[in-house]
């Protein structure tokens, strides 16, 4: 089996299959960490290009490890340095790179369905690295990942996403796979940056904190974007600290096992205290580890030619 | 592609007996089984290099290292075939410089997944030296490499499909020849 798109752009369109597919090829990649040589060479004379119009320290860190640890050629572009400046649309950009002949692009982007434009007019493979709220495939992977290491299967198990749901890709991704994994996600936060629509998602929406935690098997907090805090969708980051905030005295009220994620950058003392963001139930560097095996995962998958036959490479 | 039998060549008995003799031609070449490391090429060659290690075991009283290498991340192939359907497990069992590792495999064709475990074997350190057993030398390389331990030599055509059966995977012990058919 491999995958049925030259592109990854969201979770929404995936298959259960092709999202197990990923994940048990990260398994294999994540085992490659742990050798003398951290590098494969399967993707030699392949070439990726970063194509980051927002910033990004994490993600984009972690795709271009992910590249060079499958030996790919790789180029960086960020937005601040570039011709956009000078008025060149996304899609003259995109040609212009893709007419060097590249083999795929990784892209951040701002707004949604950048990432699905770019893949229908170019060959090259994309992969969308975050379009605006819209998704974020790849956190939503590594997230999933994370949790079936801890869960195994996911069949049933009850996850709940703390936070500004609205706003969120991750929130977004990790929706579709989840759900499509057997999960039942609950989302919680203040009902300003919780949306009742998102019940068409297929998750549930609990506004008391206390009930939205009481029996879920793993809690993913969001980031509260603070740079969107000129909106006042909360009053203040104390009050929301106070009302959603997760600290040792939530985490009482949980399941022992209940573990504990988060995408970063993290806002200690706002969305997370201290003492859980270091504490002993959380697996936050493990996401991040995981992060650069997944990218591996869906760039190897996404870069065969045609999956025909393996029979007889002897 | 549908796969027509055409021939049984090894019986389960013949294949354990090629590989007691290879295994005795290890232990020969190497003078012992000082630093000596098996390792499996996944699938077939896992299994394969388990019952080696048994029938050493039984002949020196020593248990061999043993290992399994998956080549997946090392093929030269990726544009043409696409990646692989699942990715096996790699589990060198020690350090590898300046050891004497015996890859063991089904069937040597090509020689393309020798050549990728050979590159795999360097990234994992320095072996003394790298020696291949194989169950089925079938010809037909395209690459300069040469088994060091054959079970049987079969010339065939490259028409032909050689498949040789392990318990673990294929519920019995044997090798066979046939064709594919589209």
């Amino acid at each position: 089996m491999a995958l049925s798109s030259k592109d990854l752009i969201g979770l929404e369109h995936m298959s259960q299959e092709e999202i197990t597919l990923i994940l048990d090829t990260a398994d294999a990649f994540r085992a490659v960490f742990d050798r003398p040589v951290r590098k494969v060479p399967i993707m030699r004379g392949k070439t990726v290009v970063n194509l980051f119009f927002e910033p990004s320290t994490r993600t984009r860190i972690s795709f271009e490890l992910a590249e060079q640890r499958l030996s790919a050629d790789i180029i960086n572009f960020s937005a601040s340095s570039s011709s956009l400046k000078k008025g060149e649309t996304l899609r003259d950009t995109a040609e212009n790179i893709a007419a060097m002949k590249i083999d795929m692009i990784v892209m951040r982007h701002s707004s949604p369905g950048a990432a699905q434009y770019l893949a229908d007019v170019l060959d090259a493979s994309v992969i969308n690295a975050g379009d605006g709220p819209h998704e974020h495939p790849t956190q939503g992977l590594l997230d999933i990942m994370t949790m079936r290491h801890k869960l195994g299967s996911l069949e049933g198990k009850k996850i709940t996403i703390i936070g500004d749901i609205s706003h969120s890709r991750v929130a977004r991704s990790n929706i579709y796979g989840l759900t499509k994994l057997g999960a039942e996600v609950t989302l919680c936060g203040p009902p300003t940056m919780v949306p009742g629509a998102m019940e068409q998602l297929g998750a549930k929406v609990e506004f008391d904190l206390k009930k939205a935690v009481r029996d879920a098997d793993a809690l993913n907090i969001l980031r509260i974007q603070l740079e969107r805090q000129s909106q006042m969708v909360f009053p203040s980051n104390r009050e929301y600290a106070l009302m959603f905030g997760i600290d040792e005295e939530v985490l009482r009220t949980t399941k022992p096992e209940c573990f504990v994620m988060h995408p970063g950058p993290m806002n200690r003392e706002v969305e997370i205290s201290s003492a859980v963001a270091d504490g002993p139930r959380q697996v936050i560097l493990d996401q991040v580890t995981n992060g650069v095996a997944v990218r591996m995962a869906v760039i190897y998958l996404l870069s065969g030619g045609d999956p025909g036959s393996l029979a007889g490479r002897g | 592609m549908e796969f027509i039998q055409k021939n049984v060549i090894m019986t389960e008995k013949e294949v354990h007996r090629a590989l007691t003799r290879v295994a005795h031609e290890i232990i020969e070449a190497n003078r012992g089984t000082d630093d000596l490391i098996l390792l499996g090429i996944q699938r077939r060659g896992v299994p394969l290099a388990a019952l080696i290690s048994d029938i050493i075991e039984k002949v020196e009283n020593v248990k061999v290292p043993l290992g399994a290498i998956d080549i997946t991340f090392y093929r030269d192939d990726l544009s043409t075939v696409g990646p692989a359907p699942r990715v096996a497990a790699t589990e060198v069992p020690m350090d590898v410089t300046g050891k004497k590792v015996v890859l063991i495999d089904d069937v040597l064709y090509t020689g393309r997944t020798v050549r990728a475990a050979m590159d795999e074997i360097m990234d994992w350190g320095r072996p003394k030296i790298i020696q291949l057993a194989v169950v089925v030398d079938r010809g037909h390389r395209e690459l300069p490499i040469r088994p060091d331990f054959v079970g049987k030599n079969v010339p065939t055509s490259q028409k032909e499909i050689i498949k040789v059966r392990v318990k673990e995977h294929d519920g019995c012990t044997e090798v066979v020849v046939g064709e594919g058919r589209a």
